[in-house]
């Protein structure tokens, strides 16, 4: 008797649900697949697909397109899933710039957007949104980490970022924390693959230490060439910089640089295990920055869709912003800009037993950290 | 009626009916789509008459499409927080303010850029142009007051007296009637006596002096209204977009403007509507269809340049031009 | 320089002042010009070709920026292979050649009676088809690759700076190069065909050399050089599809400043180009620190430095409409 009631009862479970999801949930997922930043994108997708994958939700379908890094581009197809595809939510976007371009016109829209890695500071102050969740850090975050740890060792630091928006918040950000002189404050040209004048002017500046933000290309070009020097001012960079993707590529020049993350490989939780080795199982290669943040926010939004409807826009928004899910992080709470509470710690790059370069975490720069922005948002 | 003439009349339909035919059945995504192949044609049009009718192979019209689509999004900026532009000339969001605005800004520019660039020929003027757009490109990405590379973003459409933009049909087909106008005057310059004399000067500069032409003035006079046009161009593209930022002023763009042109078929009327309609067409679908688009796209373009001289509008209306 | 060197303090504004002797400015000073010049020889690789692929026949190739990428790709993956640099840098050139010579064959022959315009389009068609293709081929994610155990280190400096040896090999390669140029077009029967297909281009065909070969061998050539380029500087820098377009962008300007043809305006160019940009990324934000705010004086000098060669680039041109060395009216 109690059988057959078990049994029915799970079949009307099963009614019900397969009722509530008749219709299955899109996820508008634009990032960079071609182009010299793809490999940004291509953590990002695999980290994403592989977390709904193993999820085994079946209601969830995917929109996957490749915005080759232009804003144009990227507003475009934001255009088509919103109108043609008419996806429930959207994320997947890597950059700042495209971001910007995006995110605006898709919250006015009322359709959600989840950032998995872009956190300018114009979206988290005042101009802060209900649709927009940031599951990544805010731009400033990883800078105002190195800055902090910096006051520990350093006293007078030399510190350069590209000419544009993002590298003027990276040094702002540094600057917030950092207590001690500046040897020097230099802006770079955004794209340029030559440091031997600024390496030639860290050497002449008598600076004790390098804090530098050059993402992509332009920060393993630096690294390359300032371990060619011969300087040895000890560097320290946004973790960006040292993660799993240009690793390879700069090599052991990179070997002893810390660098402040959210996230590391060996950060010690379960669900950061399970993650590390799923995604080494399924694609045989170590696990980014990018991959984990993106895992993340699948994994938020699956969190979100097992409590609430995603049509009922009110009630999916709070089911987000509860966070009730298994952050690779740890701990994971939404400031009231829908930004992250979060710790941010110094890794350390180190070579395993197998010549791989990776991250160790040295050391915690934040716990519980927010952005200073979120004071400025009237949510 | 010539078969081009009847191609072109078929093309103007297509780009008026698909999206009529798209809002329609509810698909307001397409009606986006051909507003932005509108506004890509009406950019390359602009570049045509300096390409097609002057022979001036312009790699910098970039910057005068990035400098209309930021005259847009400075003014509805300004306009936004209510600030005014300089001293007390206020902001505004009225499109064809801003149109004449964007217009007179891209002239403006042209003629210093023309000025130096026309010394030159062939290659040279290949290269100073890029070399203007590349100028303008870093200015704008280092330059902080209005975004740098984030670009700026605008919260809304501007506004069109009597006509609600924000919803696509409405402003897919004021885009249309800027390129129907644009089309409507590079058919008028083609005919009159000015372009005739671009044309010559295209043809044999030399013999253009000879009878008191003098091809310089006539050719920075094409150049500039070239770049008017391209940039009223970027000024609605700033609004379809609702976004302005620096790749606008890339050299990409200058280069996908050419690929427009030559894809359609370079000096014909109609090519660069051709141009842009396949181009955005091919984008679309390839995108759709495999991550290693662009790859495909370049055989595809490949393709056409060696095999289909004349472009698209030589295929189709089948008669050589310009050879 | 009093004002000048009182602005450079003022940008890196903490150093103490004993730091800051005549003696040590110099040596900066010194040591800023030689990454010009490195610069500019490593722009003189890129420019060599693609003047000679111009002057010969004709040719606006803008895919010579990606058969410098694929001279990086190449030295990176063979190096990795074989664990030698040596080995990875002869694949470069290999590669490059090779590319260049498939290239020239299946595409670019055909395009050089057609006009500028429809070279640029198939060039710009190629530069998507050799991105994507390398990305397909090798990955989406940077290579390694870094400079020969034998080059690493620097030498001293007179005035107390030193400089790094691989740096002045660039330099090295960068002059032999032109050196080899200069003979093989003075002295040997190929440089004799190639002046001569500058000059008329019908005649050599009349005078029974295969202009086909002579065109495939120029342009393997030019790709060579390219190639050679992106593997010295892939030990530098990072090596990802991509890497070319800037170079590219450097390289006409390098060549229209020279002169479309000339050898000589390449290098010359290469050396404006190359000392203006570093020299005008070092001083200006400094010339700017004597009027400004320092950290106002980083910002728009930075922003003024990337727009510099543009500007010099316009300033030749508006005085000497076809370059410095105009091989040809």
């Amino acid at each position: 008797m109690n059988r057959i009631l078990a049994a029915s009862l799970l079949g009307l479970s099963l009614a019900t649900s397969s009722l509530a999801h008749a219709e299955p949930v899109k996820i508008g997922v634009i990032t960079t697949l071609s182009g010299g930043g793809a490999g940004l994108g291509i953590d990002m997708r695999d980290a994403f697909t592989l977390a709904i994958k193993q999820s085994g939700n079946k209601d969830v379908e995917l929109v996957i397109e490749d915005d080759a890094q232009k804003p144009e581009l990227a507003v475009q197809i934001a255009e088509k899933m919103i109108q043609g595809d008419k996806v429930d939510l959207m994320t997947g976007i890597i950059w700042s710039n495209l971001a910007m371009a995006v995110v605006p016109n898709t919250v006015a829209q009322d359709v959600i957007y989840l950032s998995p890695n872009a956190g300018p500071s114009a979206l988290a102050g005042a101009n802060c949104n209900p649709n927009y969740f940031n599951v990544a850090y805010q731009n400033d975050n990883f800078h105002e980490a190195m800055g902090q740890y910096a006051n520990k060792d350093y006293k007078n630091a030399f510190i350069l970022a590209p000419n544009y928006p993002a590298g003027k918040d990276a040094l702002t950000g540094f600057k917030r924390y950092y207590k001690g002189s500046l040897a020097g404050e230099i802006y770079t040209q955004v794209g340029q693959t030559d440091y031997a004048a600024e390496i030639a002017q860290i050497r002449a500046s008598g600076a004790d230490s390098v804090y530098f933000f050059l993402p992509g290309g332009m920060g393993i070009a630096f690294m390359k060439q300032y371990a060619q020097s011969g300087v040895n001012i000890p560097v320290m960079g946004p973790g960006f910089s040292f993660s799993q993707d240009v690793l390879p590529a700069i090599g052991d020049a990179a070997l002893g640089v810390k660098n402040s993350a959210t996230w590391s490989k060996d950060l010690d939780n379960e669900a950061n295990k399970e993650f590390v080795e799923a995604f080494k199982a399924e694609y045989k290669r170590l696990p980014s920055i990018y991959a984990a943040q993106s895992w993340d926010t699948a994994n938020l939004i699956l969190a979100a869709l097992s409590k609430a409807d995603v049509k009922d826009k009110d009630a999916f928004r709070a089911a987000l912003k509860a966070a009730d899910f298994q952050s690779v992080r740890g701990k994971f709470v939404f400031n009231n800009n829908n930004h992250p509470i979060q710790n941010i710690y110094v890794r350390e790059v180190v070579k395993e037993d197998d010549g791989t370069l990776t991250n160790k975490i040295i050391a915690t720069a934040f716990d519980d950290h927010k952005d200073a922005y979120a004071e400025k948002c009237s949510m | 009626m010539s078969r081009e003439t009847t191609v072109n009349l078929l093309l103007a339909l297509l780009l008026l009916g698909t999206p009529l035919l798209a809002a329609g059945l509810g698909e307001p995504f397409y009606v986006t789509l051909a507003t932005r192949v509108t506004v890509l044609a009406l950019a390359a049009v602009g570049l045509n008459l300096a390409l097609g009718l002057g022979g001036l192979l312009s790699f910098g019209h970039a910057a005068f499409f990035g400098l209309g689509g930021y005259v847009a999004g400075i003014l509805a900026t300004h306009a936004f927080n209510a600030e005014p532009l300089f001293a007390d000339i206020p902001a505004t969001t009225s499109m064809p303010l801003i149109w004449v605005t964007a217009a007179a800004v891209a002239g403006l520019v042209a003629l210093p850029i023309g000025a130096v660039s026309l010394r030159t020929s062939g290659v040279y003027f290949i290269m100073i142009t890029l070399a203007f757009a590349q100028m303008i490109y870093y200015f704008a990405i280092s330059w902080p007051a209005y975004g740098g590379e984030d670009g700026l973003s605008l919260s809304m459409r501007n506004a069109f007296p009597g006509v609600n933009t924000a919803k696509p049909l409405p402003y897919f087909l004021i885009c249309y009637a800027a390129l129907m106008a644009a089309l409507l005057l590079f058919r008028a310059i083609e005919g009159s006596r000015f372009g005739s004399a671009l044309q010559a000067a295209r043809q044999n500069g030399t013999r253009l002096a000879a009878v008191g032409i003098a091809p310089f003035h006539i050719r920075l006079v094409a150049f500039a209204v070239s770049a008017m046009i391209t940039g009223l161009a970027g000024a609605l593209y700033a609004d379809l977009n609702r976004f302005v930022g620096p790749s606008m002023l890339s050299w990409h763009m200058s280069g996908e403007l050419i690929v427009l042109i030559i894809l359609g078929g370079k000096g014909r009327l109609f090519g660069p509507v051709a141009g842009a309609m396949v181009f955005v067409f091919f984008e679309y679908v390839l995108g759709g269809i495999t991550e290693r688009w662009q790859f495909f796209l370049g055989l595809i373009l490949l393709g056409i340049v060696l095999f289909a001289r004349g472009g698209l509008l030589g295929l189709l209306s089948g008669k050589p031009r310009h050879v | 320089m009093p004002g000048l060197h009182a602005g450079i303090r003022s940008v890196i504004h903490v150093l103490p002042n004993e730091a800051w002797t005549g003696l040590l400015f110099t040596a900066l000073l010194i040591e800023q010009l030689l990454n010009g010049l490195q610069l500019g020889v490593m722009l003189f690789l890129m420019a060599a070709g693609l003047t000679l692929i111009f002057g010969v026949m004709g040719l606006i190739n803008l895919a010579h920026g990606s058969l410098y990428m694929i001279g990086a790709f190449a030295c990176a993956t063979v190096a990795a292979a074989t664990g030698s640099f040596w080995i990875g840098l002869i694949a470069s050139l290999a590669a490059a050649a090779g590319v260049g010579a498939i290239i020239e064959v299946a595409v670019i022959r055909r395009l050089y009676d057609r006009d500028h315009l429809d070279q640029v389009l198939a060039t710009f068609a190629l530069i998507l088809i050799l991105s994507e293709g390398a990305r397909w081929l090798f990955g989406s994610f940077p290579l390694y690759l870094d400079i020969p155990l034998l080059l690493q280190g620097a030498v001293p400096l007179p005035g107390g700076g030193q400089y790094q040896l691989y740096r002045l090999a660039i330099i090295g390669v960068g002059i032999a190069v032109a050196v080899g140029l200069y003979l093989l077009i003075s002295r040997t029967r190929l440089g004799m065909r190639i002046r001569a297909g500058e000059s008329d281009r019908e005649m050599i065909g009349a005078l029974g050399v295969d202009i086909g070969t002579l065109y495939t061998v120029v342009f393997a050539l030019g790709a060579a050089l390219a190639g050679l380029a992106g593997a010295l500087v892939g030990a530098l820098q990072s090596v990802q599809v991509g890497m070319g377009e800037p170079v590219l962008i450097l390289a006409f300007v390098v060549i229209v400043i020279g002169g479309i043809g000339s050898i000589k305006g390449a290098l010359v160019g290469a050396v404006i180009v190359g000392v203006v940009d570093t020299m005008g990324r070092f001083l200006l934000p400094s010339l700017l620190a004597l009027t400004m705010p320092a950290s106002q004086a980083t910002t728009i000098g930075a922003a003024l430095a990337s727009m510099l060669i543009y500007v010099v680039m316009a300033l030749i041109l508006a005085f000497r409409p076809s370059g410095l060395f105009a091989a040809q009216a």
